[in-house]
């Protein structure tokens, strides 16, 4: 087991370098002209130029640069760890600006992953277990309203009825957690919920196949024969073997939204991630883009390895094989 | 005759389906004795497993129709509650299945697979339910049982695989072991050790067996009594040395002559023309007529009844007992013929 996790971290570390070098190569090599004008921003001068070549080392040959570029990330630069660059339109460092905004979007994301998994892997089991009842068709077509309804519409309809209409909850904006924990969770709840329901509808059929796809298997049929009660058949036998898939999306969807909740972000103007890269991309910030691209990727490569290593708890025949 | 087990009477199965009842089982009716192996043959679809997973309450019980009786211990199995069942279920009754490598749980132990049984059925400690396990493991042939118990399944081998569910079944010491086609997905080796096996732990425990397959050769070497099933109706049931010393039904001829034997190779191997009729629309009269060589008039019309021919062999054929004998002679010599 632990060779296992030592062999697939090294592994991570391997995949993370590869992807310092596609990043590198999309945004430094590739683009046909001076990356120093990109990096200049609307009106640049003789002197920001040159500055920006200094700091950039556009001046080395490529491999040096990308030597740079690695060595930055790996073992920081003058504003700390890891070393991902100046902004030249913001005036401070991508570190400062990413670390500052990627608490809003953690936390967005952890609350909706805890709300979606919980919701969605209980309707999924519900709707297995009583299958073809009319609890089953509620939960399916729960699962076609939530997967069809767009977030923005359904973001802006959650604001417009629990904010203005009702008054329940805070409106759009974020509240730091440290300063007013009441004023985070108000203003929280509804992104959570709105980011929640696409993914608790597709956890739900997910879940809802996996389990019945399981129910169906020779072992369940054993657990049965052996005069198990209902519920140890379907919880300890049937919900174990189903949780592989479930592990897997939840990896991955983790690690896109890492990447940017960029809709809900902007219905509920939570400023996070998504919005660092859109605004990036806007003002052609391309160090604050390539920050929050390399997060992005560190955060996809992170999460797999934390599912890899699930599946070995989960499943045995992972860890021998 | 020892103590009777199980005791089942007209067992019929249905599946209700949009185009109507699959009848999956007919008025089945058999005995069980303590220390007795019922050996049931039939082809895929004869309903033999079907009519074991009934009376185990191991059928959807919302999408099947079960009728009949099937006393055990002065009970009947078929109108207990879900929750009777599960305390009969793999106490007093246990069941072994085919296929080995699917039925184990791939992602638990198999000592705490085995000891699940026992706490399933009793209120003891975990450790105590494993040293059980470890027990049953041994007493079936698993070497180094303590240590193979903390294996995964996918760390046994088939054989070893099956005498762990085995293990499993015998665990709660239960009177009546059903083993569901036990030595199919097996090597032909490993085939006969199993059979050994389920042998003697019958006498050791002193267990009544009922042993589904679709090989008459492993009913044979095993069973004390043979039932042979078609199209979810039973065709001939006797006692084993009767039914393959003197075979009445022409299925059950056409079972025995498309055995392959050491000196028989497959081009002399009489096949049964034909495949099992649908259980939609099982055929009027005798089901078997339409792939029966010897069917005349009646069988079409009417289905025969099982009537008793001495010593307890029964037998659903129109043909008369003594054109029968004459007809099960000529086949033999015929096929003792093509072995030279």
């Amino acid at each position: 087991m632990a060779l296992y996790i030592a062999r697939r971290i090294l592994w991570a570390g391997v995949v993370i370098l590869v992807v310092l070098m596609i990043v590198f190569a999309v945004f430094y090599l590739l683009p046909a002209s001076d990356p120093a004008l990109r990096f200049a921003g609307k009106s640049p001068t003789p002197e920001s130029l040159a500055l920006i070549r200094d700091r950039l080392g556009l001046d080395e040959p490529w491999w040096k640069q990308y030597g740079i570029f690695v060595k930055n990330f790996v073992t920081g630069d003058e504003y700390g760890w890891p070393g991902l660059g100046y902004s030249f339109t913001s005036n401070v460092s991508v570190l400062s600006e990413v670390t500052e905004r990627a608490p809003r979007t953690l936390f967005l994301i952890l609350g909706a992953a805890i709300i979606w998994l919980v919701v969605g892997v209980s309707i999924g089991v519900l709707s297995a277990v009583k299958r073809q009842s009319a609890a089953d068709r509620a939960a399916m077509g729960f699962v076609l309203i939530g997967i069809s309804s767009p977030v923005f519409w359904l973001g802006l309809m959650a604001l417009w009825v629990f904010w203005k209409k009702l008054g329940w909850t805070a409106g759009t904006g974020y509240v730091p957690l440290t300063e007013n924990p009441t004023g985070f969770l108000s203003h929280m709840i509804l992104p959570w919920c709105v980011l929640a329901l696409l993914f608790a509808a597709i956890y739900a059929r997910m879940t809802r196949n996996s389990l019945l796809d399981t129910l169906g298997e020779d072992y369940i049929r054993t657990a049965r024969a052996k005069g198990l009660s209902e519920r140890t058949v379907i919880f300890r036998h049937g919900l174990r073997a189903s949780m592989a898939p479930i592990i897997t999306m939840f990896g991955m969807d983790i690690a896109l939204l890492v990447g940017g909740a960029i809709i809900t972000e902007s219905v509920f103007n939570i400023q996070g991630l998504g919005w660092l890269a859109i605004d990036g991309t806007l003002n052609q910030d391309l160090p604050t883009v390539v920050g929050v691209v390399m997060l992005g990727a560190v955060a996809v490569v992170v999460m797999n390895l934390i599912v890899d290593i699930g599946y070995a708890f989960l499943d045995p025949r992972v860890r021998y094989e | 005759m020892s103590e009777t087990l199980l005791d089942v009477r007209g067992l019929t199965v249905a599946f209700p389906t949009h185009e109507g009842d699959v009848l999956a089982v007919s008025d089945l009716s058999y005995t069980l004795h303590r220390g007795e192996t019922l050996g049931i043959v039939g082809e895929s679809g004869s309903g033999k497993s079907v009519s074991s997973l009934a009376l185990m309450g191991l059928l959807n019980q919302e999408r099947t129709r079960i009728s009949g009786e099937a006393m055990f211990g002065g009970r009947n199995l078929l109108s207990l509650s879900p929750e009777h069942m599960r305390e009969i279920r793999g106490k007093d009754i246990a069941m072994i299945f085919q296929d080995p490598f699917a039925c184990l749980h791939p992602m638990y132990r198999v000592g705490d697979q085995i000891a699940e049984a026992v706490t399933a059925h009793a209120s003891v400690s975990k450790s105590k339910a494993l040293d059980r396990a470890v027990e049953l493991l041994d007493a079936v042939g698993i070497p180094k049982a303590r240590d193979r118990a903390r294996d995964y399944p996918h760390q046994f081998s088939g054989g070893m695989r099956q005498r762990a569910m085995i293990a499993m079944a015998l665990v709660n010491n239960p009177s009546v072991l059903i083993a569901d086609e036990p030595t199919t997905a097996l090597d032909v080796t490993v085939q006969a050790q199993i059979l050994e096996l389920i042998e003697r732990v019958k006498r050791e425990f002193n267990i009544g067996v009922i042993l589904i397959t679709h090989d008459l050769g492993v009913v044979s070497e095993t069973a004390d009594t043979v039932l042979v099933m078609y199209a979810g109706r039973p065709m001939e049931m006797g006692p084993a040395r009767d039914v393959f010393a003197a075979p009445q039904h022409p299925y059950t001829w056409g079972l025995l002559q498309s055995m392959p034997t050491i000196d028989l190779r497959l081009e002399n191997l009489l096949a049964i023309e034909g495949s099992p009729p649908s259980l939609l629309r099982v055929p009027t009269g005798c089901p078997f007529n339409p792939r029966c060589a010897y069917a005349f008039a009646p069988c079409t019309v009417e289905l025969p009844e099982l009537r008793e021919i001495p010593n307890g062999h029964l037998d659903r054929c129109h043909l008369p007992t003594d054109r029968k004998r004459a007809e099960w002679i000529e086949l033999e010599a015929l096929r003792v013929g093509a072995a030279r």
